[in-house]
């Protein structure tokens, strides 16, 4: 790399060419490979348990559009390493990322995201279309696969808004790449399991996006319930989900104090019933 | 040496001109430009633009590198540290090692501008073929009649004008006297605006901008426009009527990259 880096930058020695692709990670690997969230070295031992580890993520469909949602506990084994650490993030105006496994590599990975769909849209003029925009996050997990095997997994959860069919769209990958496209809705990370079977029952077709952000708000207390790595919402410290909803008018964080709204309803009525709403069994 | 310079100032006098003007929430872009896929006008970065007359193909690879180099700088350290003037500084090393060294230098001029959080923190870079860098304030203009535009820029100018004020001087300028404006389907417009979130660009087509310039066009520039034939100079080949000399470049002696900044 130092030695590309040496040249002057600019376009008669083609520092910046072109690489025929509006790629911004594949400029990257050409210009500086040691940018790029990957390790080329064999660590001697895994070192999974000795990172945080970023855990749940939640995101379910609305009519026309899209919610997601994430805990915001980072845990090193046994050890809760963070109590507000960000693992929702927005990617561009029309759709966001959530990360579970290894924290710092997943940041890395939004960040680098975020300027590979820029970079492109910048380019081009167009914005990329949705599944495109999913196929390039699986080629991006898929070079993370030999760190995986030393136990720095990242696996992602993609939510984005297709202008084309107006209504929202989310894509799953695993720790080979993806993408899997989902129907209603998805949860990626340790709480994972005990997320999904709360949606199961809880996700509604058609619903609002006030009722999908509350059903995401119940499905994280559920898997934090039943998980450890998992954090609830903290009331005494006003540590809240990370929410983020996106439609036609573009990604959109909910504030702190609306998602405290909904927090609090919900902490109300598990007040009288601890294992939240109980649906219908017929 | 001289003979380069006239090359690519003849070059850049047979298009049409572009303005830069500071407005109160930030900086605005106007070109006439009949191609709607063409850009003359993009987004470099979160907080900077870019704009250019000249040959398409040049300072189309212009924008890609300054896109490169700004999308490199900002992934390797923060969003933040990629600056207008960083980008000015690349494309002026360029320009003038291409006009030096190269058989044909560039035939383009470029504008990198800047929105910061307040006014004072603007900042508009016009740069010429031969890598000379303009620091210019409040306003820039470029092209083909560059020298009767920036004359009725000044004229016209003031400081925090409203976006739709903005647009009516920058029209202005770009009309000669008597002339007829260019229709809105065939102006490319767009503004850095500091009160938008995350990247601060943003193009103004269609209904907003017709609605602007319909906000605009009541208060002032009625009287002096005496409906007269349009001068026939569509595609203003030869200069215009009256001013001769191909209006664009450094005045004078072609700079030797001793000119400040």
């Amino acid at each position: 790399m130092a030695q590309n880096r040496d040249l002057p930058a600019g376009l008669v020695d083609q520092l910046f060419r072109n690489t025929g692709s509006s790629s911004f990670t594949e400029f990257v690997s050409s210009y500086a490979p040691d940018l790029l969230p990957r390790r080329s070295e064999v660590l001697a031992t895994p070192i999974g348990d000795q990172v945080p580890h970023a855990t749940t993520i939640v995101a379910a469909t609305f009519a026309g559009g899209v919610v997601m949602a994430g805990d915001r506990r980072a845990t090193s084994g046994n050890i809760i390493s963070q109590r507000d650490v960000q693992k929702v993030f927005r990617a561009d105006d029309y759709s966001c990322m959530g990360i579970a496994g290894t924290a710092s590599t997943g940041i890395e990975f939004a960040r680098l995201y975020r300027v590979e769909l820029e970079h492109y849209e910048k380019l081009e003029g167009r914005t990329m279309s949705v599944q495109g925009k999913a196929n390039r996050l699986a080629t991006m997990i898929r070079g993370n696969l030999a760190m995986a095997m030393q136990g720095l997994v990242v696996v992602p959860l993609f939510a984005a808004y297709d202008p084309d069919r107006d209504e929202g769209r989310i894509f799953s990958y695993d720790v080979a790449g993806g993408p899997y496209e989902r129907e209603k809705f998805d949860a990626i990370g340790s709480g994972s399991i005990f997320a999904r079977g709360s949606l199961k029952k809880l996700y509604r077709e058609g619903a609002s996006a006030d009722d999908m952000v509350m059903t995401l708000i119940q499905a994280l207390y559920d898997a934090a319930d039943d998980d450890s790595a998992t954090g609830g919402p903290d009331v005494t410290r006003r540590i809240w989900p990370i929410v983020g909803v996106i439609d036609a008018d573009g990604f959109r964080r909910l504030t702190d104090e609306e998602v405290s709204g909904y927090v609090e309803r919900m902490l109300e009525a598990r007040m009288i019933s601890p294992d939240g709403p109980i649906a219908p069994l017929r | 040496m001289r003979d380069k310079a006239d090359y690519a100032r003849k070059g850049i006098a047979r298009g049409r001109s572009v303005v830069v003007l500071q407005y109160v929430d930030g900086i605005l872009f106007v070109a006439p430009n009949p191609s709607r896929a063409l850009h003359k006008i993009s987004e470099i970065y979160d907080r900077i633009g870019f704009a250019a007359v000249g040959r398409y193909n040049e300072f189309e690879e212009l924008r890609l590198a300054g896109i490169r180099y700004a999308d490199i700088n900002g992934y390797t350290y923060d969003r933040s540290d990629v600056t207008g003037r960083g980008l000015a500084n690349l494309y002026a090393s360029n320009l003038g090692r291409i006009f030096t060294e190269s058989i044909k230098s560039l035939e383009v001029e470029v504008v990198v501008a800047e929105v910061g959080d307040t006014r004072e923190g603007d900042a508009i870079y016009r740069l010429t073929f031969d890598g000379s860098v303009f620091d210019e304030h409040g306003f820039a203009a470029m092209g083909g009649q560059a020298e009767a535009v920036a004359g009725r820029l000044k004229e016209h100018y003031r400081e925090s004008m409203t976006l739709a004020e903005a647009l009516e001087v920058a029209l202005t300028a770009l009309t000669e006297p008597g002339g007829e404006r260019p229709p809105v389907a065939q102006l490319e417009v767009a503004v850095l605006d500091r009160k938008r979130e995350h990247r601060k660009f943003q193009r103004l087509t269609g209904a907003r901008l017709e609605r602007l310039l319909a906000g605009a066009a009541k208060p002032a520039a009625e009287p002096e426009t005496p409906r007269e034939e349009p001068p026939a100079s569509e595609t203003p080949l030869s200069a215009g009527p009256s001013d001769t000399p191909p209006p664009t470049g450094p005045e004078g002696d072609v700079d030797d990259g001793s000119s400040p900044l």
